[in-house]
């Protein structure tokens, strides 16, 4: 089968800008490699032998493209027709390989010997260290303890790569704190590594890379959509922690104006700050981990705590163009809370025989919330499998 | 009304015109090792020779920074610090006799959160002389250097051994006050600072600028000090003074011994 390899190639925005959004804001250090990785990342782009490559191992080594499944049983229960996009069948089960697989492709042309990640579900760093093994290169992921004990299972995979999993104690021990370490490191180890961000966050050019990479979901979805449903999707949903499964999604829609494009982030267990992830919804502008986004902070600018039952999106930032179709209003950014995320884990597994990532449960509940209500096609990312989560929801007991 | 200071650029002159040696700048985080300890330390700093003082306000993120200050920013925080209580504290170093120049250092999202201006005001207000932020590059800072003008800030600017030639000149175009050499790739408190990627970081920014360069991260051994004379014209000592104030029954005494040793 032909596969082209889909990417919606856009030029760099101009300063790393989205709008207010983005920018750059890092150590000295490691300004000279942000300048080199944006060129290396442009010329790439532009390059058909590079893409081809891209291309032929998204298709026969990580299983694109992925497909879009009508879920019937589901579509029933929701009360209006809801499509999947099923990035859980990826291979290491989710989106993460889109991006892990595009950026050591880059590090290997800028001829970087040694990768680092941060990680906080376990699915980036997996993804990640994944692609290290397939290209041969050292690979050290960063992760918070607290992250470790909850993805455990993510850990020892990882380290059956031959990965080096870091356990980071600082802070809150999450997502948040293996991001800086991350970029600790690769302050410190900029001439011989590159950093694989997991996220459409950080500073310029990630954001853009990231999104580009991922723009192969949207771009693909787009296509299934008129030839299997026979229509574009009136919504788009997308779970939302830094926001790399929902930007590659939205990507491929946001030229059409018909489609209504949704955000879904963790409410975790309230609205109190600590008690949620929810950063575009009730955090405020504010610059972490390079880029100026939105952000859960205090009146003092220090970065808030957060909490989500799922790891990947218990993070108090998001991507800087989230913030910039925020203020637009081009999308829109909604949320569920840890209760109604569980209940769609079970739901999901018990009506469609798929057991989503918790993660992408905090997506579908938007659509079984809003089905009644939405005349659809609704159309779901979901982002990942669940089988990582199961020591989590097993530990929150039975199905309610 | 906003008091003009008289001396906007003293953080400039105060290193301009030293001797062989390099001046020995101090580096202490508000708050720590208790939250009431910053004003004691400060005068400390000063009675041992310091001729410049930097003080860190903490922040809960700070990516330029290694484990020892992380770890008194995050005491410092837990105990109540804050950027208004840091400026409080600088005022009231002032108050009891503080002279020499102060640079806080600190990061770019507490500073927007209270407002570049109302930040650049406060800090004049209270006596501060200068800012030194890691996580703002060449690229972001117009706006807050338009607010350290105004106020008599100094802003300093940082270059690396990464940074290539053209860049180091504009860094220093764009500073008010020193350029920061970082010692090497790294964060602070890094095990070797300064050695030869130091050295030629030091030399090639001489070569590029006339301003006073001032050489940071990992130095903690007087034989370093003395070995950076006619290459750096001041040399920051931060993770080493905070251990020594941690460990101490008297942080004040302490910070006195340490310094008065790595300055003579």
């Amino acid at each position: 089968m032909n596969y082209p390899g889909r990417l919606l190639i856009t030029p760099p925005p101009p300063g790393g800008r989205y709008g207010a959004f983005g920018g750059t804001y890092v150590p000295e250090t490691v300004m000279p490699a942000l300048v080199e990785l944006a060129d290396e990342a442009r010329v790439a782009f532009a390059d058909s032998e590079f893409l081809s490559e891209l291309a032929e191992l998204q298709r026969d080594y990580a299983g694109r493209p992925t497909p879009i499944y009508r879920a019937a049983r589901l579509s029933a229960h929701a009360g209006t027709e809801v499509w999947l996009k099923r990035e859980d069948l990826l291979h290491t089960g989710a989106h993460k390989l889109n991006n892990a697989l595009g950026q050591l492709l880059l590090a290997r042309r800028m001829g970087k010997r040694r990768i680092v990640a941060e990680t906080g579900a376990g699915q980036h760093g997996l993804a990640t260290a994944t692609a290290c093994a397939l290209l041969g290169l050292p690979c050290v992921v960063f992760m918070g303890s607290e992250d470790m004990r909850r993805q455990a299972v993510n850990v020892a995979k990882m380290e059956l790569l031959g990965a080096r999993v870091e356990a980071v104690e600082s802070g809150s021990r999450t997502l948040k704190d293996a991001t800086s370490e991350a970029i600790r490191d690769w302050v410190t180890n900029v001439r011989d590594t590159h950093y694989v961000i997991g996220s459409a966050v950080g500073p310029h050019p990630y954001p853009w890379l990231v999104r580009t990479l991922q723009s192969v979901i949207g771009v693909e979805a787009r296509q299934q959509m008129l030839e299997q449903a026979g229509s574009l999707p009136a919504v788009v949903v997308a779970c939302v922690g830094g926001g790399s499964n929902a930007i590659g999604m939205f990507a491929g829609f946001l030229d059409d104006p018909m489609v209504r494009l949704v955000g879904v982030e963790a409410g975790g267990r309230g609205r109190a700050q600590g008690e949620h992830g929810a950063s575009l919804s009730l955090g405020s502008p504010g610059v972490l981990h390079g880029a100026n986004s939105f952000l859960l902070q205090d009146e003092d600018g220090q970065v808030a705590a957060t909490h989500s039952i799922s790891a990947g999106l218990d993070y108090p930032g998001v991507g800087p163009e989230h913030a910039m179709l925020r203020e637009s209003g081009r999308a829109e950014y909604a949320i569920v809370d840890d209760v109604g995320a569980l209940e769609t884990f079970h739901l999901l597994s018990e009506l469609e025989g798929i057991i989503p990532a918790l993660e992408s449960a905090h997506a579908i509940r938007w659509a079984v919330e809003h089905g009644p209500s939405e005349p659809g096609p609704i159309l779901v990312c979901l982002s990942g499998r669940g089988d990582k989560d199961l020591d989590t929801v097993l530990a929150a007991g039975p199905p309610p | 009304m906003t008091e003009v200071r008289e001396l906007p650029n003293r953080v400039r002159s105060v290193l301009q015109g030293g001797g062989a040696a390099p001046h020995l700048v101090p580096y202490l985080m508000a708050g720590f090792p208790k939250l009431a300890d910053t004003v004691g330390l400060l005068l400390a700093a000063e009675a041992a020779g310091a001729t410049l003082v930097e003080l860190g306000i903490p922040y809960s993120d700070p990516l330029a920074d290694g484990p020892t200050i992380q770890a008194a920013g995050q005491r410092a925080l837990a105990q109540g610090m804050t950027v208004r209580l840091a400026l409080e504290q600088v005022a009231e170093a002032r108050a009891a006799g503080l002279q020499i120049p102060l640079v806080v250092m600190t990061y770019l999202n507490p500073v927007l959160r209270m407002g570049l201006m109302e930040f650049a005001e406060r800090a004049a207000r209270s006596g501060v002389d200068g800012l030194l932020l890691p996580d703002l590059p060449l690229e972001e800072m117009a706006e807050l250097s338009s607010s350290a003008a105004e106020f008599g800030l100094a802003l300093n600017t940082m270059v690396a051994p990464t940074t290539p030639d053209q860049r180091i000149v504009r860094a220093a175009q764009v500073s008010s006050g020193f350029l920061y050499c970082v010692s090497r790739t790294g964060v602070t408190g890094s095990k070797s600072g300064g050695g030869d990627e130091a050295t030629s970081l030091l030399t090639r920014s001489r070569a590029l600028t006339p301003i006073p360069l001032a050489l940071g991260f990992g130095v903690r051994r007087r034989q370093q000090i003395q070995e950076l004379a006619g290459l750096a014209d001041a040399v920051v000592v931060g993770s080493l003074l905070l251990e020594v104030a941690d460990a101490a029954p008297d942080p004040a005494v302490a910070i006195f011994e340490a310094v008065s040793a790595l300055a003579a």
